[in-house]
């Protein structure tokens, strides 16, 4: 599939805002008046640009607004639902938290739940489609929300600045679970293809009786959507270049940096460089979901 | 509006019969779908860089061409048209966050109101089939519409209403029909030629169906000559025959 920047981003960024919203509505963080202004600000912005990103995909976003109407059947419906619902519910948190300086941990509990439900629509998008067997398995969702969690916490430690509240060790420990639900991920898809999905090009075309087919010609001489979209190749032979540059700045520098902070160097400017190091190899993760994702039409194309 | 979700399927179930057998890949059915599409429902078929070094389109109906060999047998070209199959469980559907991707409840065909289309292309996504393309000019998702502006259209002369592919083909490979009734020609068709749906495993319960190459006669019944080159050598006589002879000589 082709990993377009816009999904990249949306993904990762509105993520990381909803994760901020989830970890401020249970409680943590500092609770001053400044603060509140900087943390809705911060989750403001993170789910404002990532749902933004997710616009530039659109070819028609003069109809975006239409996307809310279909939440009964389509998952992108939904998430456009969950979304404007958490940051209405969200909002209204950090409002009455800026103006009376009291947190609601009823209505924070709400706003963490609904951000978690939000992510889980997000995957879900993904995990849907039988097309791609890769993406299609309980343990996308599990990948979305557990990257949710730990780089909310993340962005929250950032802003937080100290070593006031445990909310850095949690980081760390929700980045841990994060790698751990992608690993077992990656272990899966390994040993998935198209074919365990019923799209091997014998299935495809039905004639897998007479013998092994293969392609003869194609239909067009040029390239079409489909195979830009559908059948992406470039660059996939990096793959494992990425998949080194993932895990080592997605997970092992930000997991180095926030160790050493939490234990001997509380300087600010660590979480910074672990917040900064994660998103990178975040990036990477994500380029990898898409790159190396196979969808059943390449099955008639002959190729991936 | 709650269009998105599938209908309560109906009786009737149009939809297309490709015959495997006799398509000799000609892609007059392609040529046809876009002749009669870039200027009927919704948006034309837009192309891009039509007369450059890159050119590339829209189109609602692509002809693969594939070697299938059998074990220990001559390999075998069988033409592939794809299309639209009109799914009765169609993920592109439900996926669709708009309400832009509709079937319809009367006859099940699967259509996208490009008015409603926000060209998010996650409809396309869900297609095992690849059977839609964005439009790169309108930025709308295009789809086979088994041609609804013709076979309901009693402007056309009776003989025309029916999809432009079934209409054209020269080879009648491609037939249109319910495939909701058992006592259909289709219906017939299918039933005594075994056809099938393709990638039954994806559980989109195709409408369209293919009718498999018919077995081939093998080539050991002792007709065949061992070797095709000696029927080509043929002893040349009258006039040819001298000259040849003549020719032989001066070796
Ligand atoms: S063939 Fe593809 S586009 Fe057509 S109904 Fe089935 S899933 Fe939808
Ligand atoms: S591209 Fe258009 S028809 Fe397809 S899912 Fe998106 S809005 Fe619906
Ligand atoms: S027009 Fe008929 S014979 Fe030609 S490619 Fe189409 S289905 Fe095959």
């Amino acid at each position: 599939m082709h990993p377009a920047v816009s999904l990249l981003l949306f993904t990762t960024l509105s993520g990381a805002g909803f994760g901020l919203i989830a970890w401020t509505g249970l409680g943590f963080g500092p609770t001053g008046t400044w603060f509140a202004w900087l943390d809705a600000f911060v989750a403001g912005l993170l789910v404002t640009a990532g749902l933004s990103a997710s616009a530039m995909h659109l070819r028609r976003p003069d109809r975006a607004w239409r996307a809310f109407s279909q939440w009964r059947s389509s998952w992108l419906s939904r998430e456009a639902v969950l979304a404007a619902a958490t940051s209405a519910v969200f909002g209204a948190y950090a409002l009455i938290w800026i103006f009376t300086g009291a947190r609601l941990l009823p209505l924070g509990i709400i706003a963490a739940l609904l951000s978690a439900i939000t992510v889980y629509a997000t995957s879900m998008i993904y995990t849907q489609l039988r097309t791609v067997p890769r993406w299609a398995t309980p343990l996308t969702p599990a990948v979305f929300l557990a990257f949710a969690a730990a780089g909310g916490a993340l962005v929250l430690s950032v802003l937080e600045g100290g070593r006031s509240s445990p909310i850095a060790a949690i980081a760390l420990v929700a980045l841990v679970l994060a790698w751990i639900v992608k690993v077992a991920w990656w272990q899966r898809a390994m040993k998935t293809t198209r074919a365990s999905a019923g799209a091997s090009p014998e299935q495809a075309t039905g004639l897998g009786n007479i013998g092994a087919v293969s392609r003869f010609e194609l239909p067009h001489t040029g390239s079409n959507y489909l195979l830009r979209e559908m059948v992406f190749q470039v660059a996939r032979r990096r793959a494992r270049a990425v998949t080194r540059l993932a895990v080592l700045f997605g997970a092992l520098v930000p997991a180095v940096l926030l160790l050493i902070f939490l234990s001997f160097a509380p300087s600010p400017a660590l979480p910074v460089l672990a917040l900064v190091s994660h998103f990178a190899g975040l990036l990477c993760e994500r380029w990898l979901f898409f790159a190396e994702a196979e969808h059943a039409v390449g099955a008639y194309y002959g190729a991936r | 509006m709650d269009m998105t979700s599938l209908p309560q399927p109906g009786a009737k179930k149009l939809g297309l019969v490709i015959d495997l057998d006799i398509c000799v890949g000609c892609h007059a059915c392609a040529v046809a779908c876009k002749e009669w599409n870039t200027s009927a429902y919704g948006a034309p078929l837009s192309d891009q860089d039509p007369y450059g070094g890159q050119p590339e389109g829209t189109w609602l109906n692509r002809i693969h061409s594939y070697e299938v060999k059998p074990e220990g047998e001559p390999a075998q070209l069988v033409h592939f048209p794809r299309s639209c199959l009109h799914c009765e469980d169609a993920p592109c559907v439900t996926v669709c966050p708009t309400g832009a991707s509709y079937k319809r409840g009367e006859d099940g065909i699967v259509l996208v109101d490009e008015s409603m289309c926000m060209g998010c292309g996650l409809c396309a996504w869900a297609c095992p089939y690849g059977a839609r393309e964005m439009d790169m000019a309108e930025g709308v998702m295009k789809k086979c519409t088994l041609c609804v502006d013709r076979i309901y259209n009693e402007n056309l002369p009776e003989e025309d209403r029916e999809p432009a592919c079934v209409r054209t083909c020269p080879a009648k490979a491609r037939h249109f029909g319910d495939l909701g009734d058992p006592d259909s020609a289709v219906s017939r068709m299918v039933a005594e030629r075994d056809g099938y749906d393709l990638m039954p495993d994806q559980a989109t319960k195709p409408v369209n169906k293919y009718l498999p190459p018919r077995p081939k006669t093998g080539c050991d019944n002792g007709a065949a000559p061992d070797n095709l080159a000696q029927l080509a050598t043929v002893e040349p006589s009258g006039l040819l025959g001298w000259v040849d002879k003549a020719l032989a000589m001066l070796e």
